[in-house]
């Protein structure tokens, strides 16, 4: 077998073999009111893969990420993290899990009244309360260095860009080591070279923090960036899932739409 | 004259009555379950905010904050309608005093006049204006953008550190704005007596605090706390489950208002009635 045969075929089998499922779900059901958003979905992220979830607006990609993190609450069904069911925590033990997630919004969700350096120390101070003033700012400065922004620690939200700001929000989530990362379009609302950034900075993230990702977008150029793995939902299910090669040679309408 | 309708068209004027009439009672019917769905979520959110108060993890600082934007930033907007309400309520009185030479109890007219009432429910209609419409606005923007859940997932509770912050901040500095208030309107009433008469500063509070007792003080000043809590529950309250689009903060901090200085009115009228029972 020739060796780009070879090449083609290890890009094919995603990486899921030898590692295990850091997030699992099964059957998962989530509707509002009579609008049925999730149907049936099941699929896990492996342990340090980047996962895209792709979808037409609508199809129930926020809605999942945020009934991973028990933000909502799923009619049925199973999402295991770190092999607890999210669905039969208490608050308590909730709390905990989340600080092993972090989660990046859409909006990017900076808190308006704090400078970026309280809206750092915010989710710090709450999820390492073992550390010191001079350890939580280390810290702090280390996440803005990481996103390239050391020097808007002293600034407002307000005084950001779009950009900036998701960058910021990311350091924010950063900043507490979470071992995984949920992504609600990460690159929305942005001019193609910051999306181009953010996807990188997303790559480095998992690299330095060894992270496991979940990332939702339709930005094709993201995807492309930063995929290990993608599924595609459509109609609250798993409409297709795979490799980027996979999709990029799909011959199916819907997913040619997102990859023409 | 009779008047023959063919059977075809009654028996359409029966259906079109028939669909009025089922459409009424749809109607009836939503409004009845929304209005009962509402007051369960008050319910809920005031049971929610119990707890929380009562938990051991209370966040002073933030608790602190917002006593200082309630109360340090509300101190201008109160001294103004504190002494002008003073101000006006005597020269208004005044001149019907002097036509029946009782002008020797304007001050203790006013004073009374001002702890019991005017302070009280002018400074929290104020208050209900400025710091519930506040409230309202800022939850609001922030659970519009994604700033109440993005709280959620960094493991802090966003009722214990956004809504019972408020609420108890708004409880303890409203009734310290409407004593502020109380006492600024006493001085700007020395200020109207001497705009046409010539009362010393001495003999006005001499005779001002010569006609008021207990009576007149506690009542008021517990009524105030009430105040406080209804302006800091509503404010939140509408901000906290405002909906998601932006047009739903200006509904938010638009029907906080509203129905802030409605409860502040009928906690009025309660609080009245029941210093009127107690007091006989």
């Amino acid at each position: 077998m020739k060796t780009e045969q070879l090449e083609l075929i290890a890009k094919e089998t995603p990486k899921k073999s030898s590692k295990e499922a850091v997030i699992e779900i099964s059957n998962l059901y989530k509707s509002f009111g009579s609008q049925e958003v999730l149907k049936d979905l099941s699929f896990k992220l492996f342990d340090g893969e980047n996962l895209v979830v792709l979808g037409k607006s609508g199809s129930g990609k926020s809605v999942l990420i945020k009934c991973i993190v028990g933000l909502l609450r799923s009619n049925s069904g199973i999402i295991n993290v770190f092999g607890q069911n999210i669905l039969t925590l208490d608050q308590k033990e909730l709390d905990e899990i989340r600080q092993k997630i972090g989660f990046l919004f859409q909006s990017g969700a900076l808190y308006d009244s704090m400078t970026v350096k309280e809206n750092l120390e915010f989710p710090l101070k709450r999820m390492k309360k073992h550390l010191s003033k001079t350890e939580i700012d280390a810290k702090i400065l280390e996440a803005l260095e990481n996103v390239g922004l050391p020097d808007a620690i002293d600034k407002m939200p307000s005084q950001l860009s779009g950009g900036m700001r998701k960058r910021i929000s990311l350091a924010r989530t950063i900043v507490v080591d979470p071992m995984i990362m949920l992504y609600d379009e990460p690159t929305t609302g942005l001019d193609p070279v910051t999306s181009d950034e953010i996807s990188l900075l997303i790559n480095d993230i998992q690299k330095k923090y060894k992270t496991s990702s979940i990332i939702i977008t339709h930005d094709i150029e993201c995807a492309r960036m930063t995929a290990d793995r993608l599924i595609m939902l459509q109609d609250g299910g798993v409409y297709e899932k795979g490799s980027l090669n996979k999709f990029e040679k799909s011959t199916d309408e819907l997913i040619r739409a997102f990859f023409k | 004259m009779k008047i023959i309708i063919p059977i075809s068209k009654a028996k359409e004027l029966a259906r079109l009555h028939t669909l009025k009439l089922s459409q009424k009672t749809i109607f009836g019917t939503v409004a009845i379950t929304e209005f009962f769905t509402d007051f369960a979520d008050v319910i809920m959110f005031i049971i929610h905010l119990v707890k929380e108060t009562f938990s051991r993890k209370f966040e002073m600082r933030e608790f602190l904050k917002q006593c200082f934007n309630i109360g340090y930033k509300t101190l201008p907007l109160i001294s103004v309608t504190g002494t002008i309400m003073g101000l006006v309520l005597t020269i208004q009185s005044r001149p019907v005093l002097v036509r029946f030479g009782a002008e020797t109890i304007l001050p203790g007219m006013v004073t009374v006049s001002l702890l019991r009432e005017m302070g009280p429910v002018i400074t929290a209609l104020i208050c209900a204006g400025k710091i519930a419409s506040g409230m309202g606005a800022e939850l609001g923007s922030m659970k519009v953008t994604e700033q109440i859940e993005a709280m959620e997932v960094s493991s802090t509770h966003p009722m214990r550190f956004l809504v019972v912050t408020r609420v108890a901040a708004a409880t303890l500095m409203i009734p310290l704005l409407i004593l502020y208030a109380d006492a600024l309107g006493i001085l700007g009433s020395w200020v109207g007596a001497n705009i046409k008469g010539d009362v010393s500063f001495v003999l006005f509070f001499s005779q001002a605090f010569s006609h008021i007792g207990f009576i007149d003080f506690i009542p008021s000043l517990v009524k105030s706390f009430f105040f406080g809590a209804v302006i800091g529950l509503v404010g939140c309250y509408k901000g906290y489950n405002a909906g998601r689009g932006t047009e739903s903060v200006g509904k938010a901090a638009n029907s906080a208002v509203v129905l802030a200085s409605l409860i502040v009115l009928i906690v009025d009228m309660i609080a009245v009635q029941i210093t009127d029972i107690l007091g006989k």
